[in-house]
């Protein structure tokens, strides 16, 4: 008899119920669908318009060892990069991790912790929420149109590794969002866990470049190396827009230094998750 | 008329101790709330700079009239607008009263819906700007650079605050109309998430509305939207002046007046609809 359970079929047996469970409410499924699609594409029009008044973000000459300005339809491969993260993440962590917090407060963490399968699987992956995957289209469909616009092609060592960084970056978001939920054991409750998250992964959202000088250096520097959010996007969209030959340093130190993020950032918040668990006192009954 | 003020009074006591109770978590949530600014400064400082290499000058480059302090000036004042207009949950409160029923506890009893929300709503900002008051004051001490022609004049000043006044009263009766969709219908809250995109989108929260292109511009300029966070900071920028600050005012004054009986008739339609059971 096998000892523990088999977590590929348990993760295919969580993704179809929660599909059977949005394709019972058909309507709202579509309506959720919809409504975050059109946030991301307003989001999209504010681009347009800021490209109407610029060429490109930064200029070129006074970034130093970090030169490399983006264009409209790079930048937008950038947000699209971004939109496939955020999607992915939404989509496989968001509801579980706002959910614990959840579990937290009325004890049903109990029910959790007495499955024989692993407590942080269990509770990661539960739910999964097949609405968010309209962005990752969306963000697909954006990352065509700029390579076409661009009249890029890349190679297939580049998609390799685009998707590899991808993958990496959603893991750091996981590693960051699961941290942050675990924190919810010592404080009881975590209401604003949702807006740390979103003030955090804001720094995400732009090219490092962008931050530079006196206040941006250091905003960059923290963000990359003490809390790794800054390399969630970037790394995978260089990938993706660049040749493959290194041109600086950083090229290469940059994505040796986010696999290493991911990997101290998963053992992180596992060992933090753990911890929190020792101190839940589960409630009432 | 004596007893009915002191219910007022007493509603209004009452709210402020509720709010009291999470000061410090408060306050900080707040400064956490200028975050975003922070990484819309070096968005804007690419674009400039970028702009700038392009055709390069004495560093006079405008995006639609606006000087790169103008656009941080701008999202720091939209902050402001926010504070007055912004309601969290007010429209999801008043349709959730609706549909669990307890919406019922304003029917039976002499005390008026809209102005026991509105009570509420004062009490609630008011404890808010005085815990809100140090944050701000921090954020926009450290940002006095981007304020070079510092304060306004005191008239330009006065404009301010009615614009202000004015969006508080109009974010609350646009958002209790649209709570008042709840006797129509049950489930409200992805026409809401709709709403709140429309609005932060319109209201000029996410950028001036100056930046929309021809018939985008007209439109927006034409919807209520933008008084909730555009025009009171658009007042203080002096972006509007003279005879189109006047009548800007007083379309704004115009809208207020428009929801507050649009809130009233709606209210009285669907009390008329609802039906309540149990006890």
């Amino acid at each position: 008899m096998r000892t523990h359970p088999s977590y590929l079929r348990v993760l295919l047996t969580f993704a179809r119920n929660s599909l059977v469970r949005d394709m019972t409410f058909r309507g709202n499924f579509l309506i959720e669908t919809l409504s975050s699609m059109s946030w991301v594409i307003m989001n999209l029009g504010f681009y347009v318009l800021v490209f109407q008044h610029t060429p490109r973000l930064g200029a070129v000459t006074d970034w130093g060892e970090y030169a490399f300005s983006w264009g409209k339809y790079e930048f937008f491969l950038f947000l699209s990069t971004t939109l496939v993260i955020n999607s992915l993440v939404q989509t496989l962590f968001m509801e579980n991790a706002s959910e614990f917090s959840e579990l937290i407060r009325t004890g049903k963490l109990d029910f959790a912790l007495l499955k024989p399968i692993d407590t942080q699987f269990l509770i990661s992956l539960q739910r999964v929420q097949w609405a968010s995957l309209g962005n990752l289209a969306v963000g697909v469909g954006l990352a065509a149109y700029s390579l076409v616009r661009l009249g890029w092609v890349p190679t297939a060592a580049q998609v390799g590794l685009y998707l590899l960084f991808v993958a990496c970056g959603v893991a750091i978001m996981y590693s960051l969002m699961i941290a942050l939920a675990a924190t919810s054991i010592w404080l009881g409750r975590n209401q604003s866990l949702y807006d740390f998250w979103f003030y955090i992964t804001n720094f995400s959202r732009y090219p490092m470049e962008i931050y530079h000088g006196p206040l941006g250096t250091p905003l960059r520097l923290f963000f990359t190396f003490i809390i790794p959010v800054m390399v969630v996007v970037n790394v995978p969209a260089r990938f993706l827009i660049r040749p493959l030959v290194p041109q600086t340093v950083s090229d290469l130190t940059l994505p040796a230094f986010a696999i290493l993020a991911t990997l101290v950032s998963l053992t992180a918040s596992r060992y933090l998750f753990q911890r929190s668990l020792l101190s839940y006192r589960s409630a009432s009954s | 008329m004596f007893a009915r003020t002191s219910t007022w009074w007493t509603i209004l006591r009452i709210s402020v101790e509720e709010r009291l109770v999470y000061r410090g978590d408060f306050a900080l949530s707040t400064l956490m709330r200028f975050l975003p600014i922070v990484t819309q400064i070096f968005l804007w400082w690419a674009v400039f700079s970028a702009a700038q290499s392009v055709e390069p000058g004495n560093g006079a480059t405008r995006i639609v009239g606006y000087a790169y302090h103008d656009f941080v000036a701008y999202y720091l004042l939209t902050m402001i607008s926010r504070a007055f207009s912004s309601m969290p949950g007010l429209a999801s409160g008043i349709c959730r009263d609706i549909r669990e029923g307890t919406v019922k506890k304003y029917l039976v009893q002499p005390i008026d819906m809209l102005s026991f929300l509105l009570l509420y709503r004062i009490a609630h900002k008011v404890i808010y700007y005085a815990v809100a008051a140090a944050p701000f004051a921090l954020v926009f001490y450290l940002c006095r650079d981007f304020f070079p022609a510092g304060w306004p004049e005191p008239q330009i000043l006065l404009a301010y605050a009615a614009a202000l006044l004015m969006a508080f009263l109009l974010g609350f009766f646009l958002e209790a109309t649209i709570g008042m969709i709840g006797f129509w219908f049950l489930e409200v809250s992805s026409l809401l998430f709709i709403y709140m995109l429309f609005s932060f989108f319109c209201s000029g929260h996410m950028f001036p509305i100056d930046m929309l292109p021809g018939v985008w511009g007209e439109l927006v300029r034409l919807i209520p939207l933008q008084y909730l966070a555009y025009f009171p900071a658009a007042v203080f920028l002096g972006k509007v002046q003279g005879p189109e600050l006047i009548a800007g005012l007083w379309i704004q004054f115009g809208w207020v007046v428009f929801f507050i009986a649009a809130s009233r008739v709606a209210f009285a339609l669907g009390v008329r609809r609802y039906s309540g059971f149990g006890g």
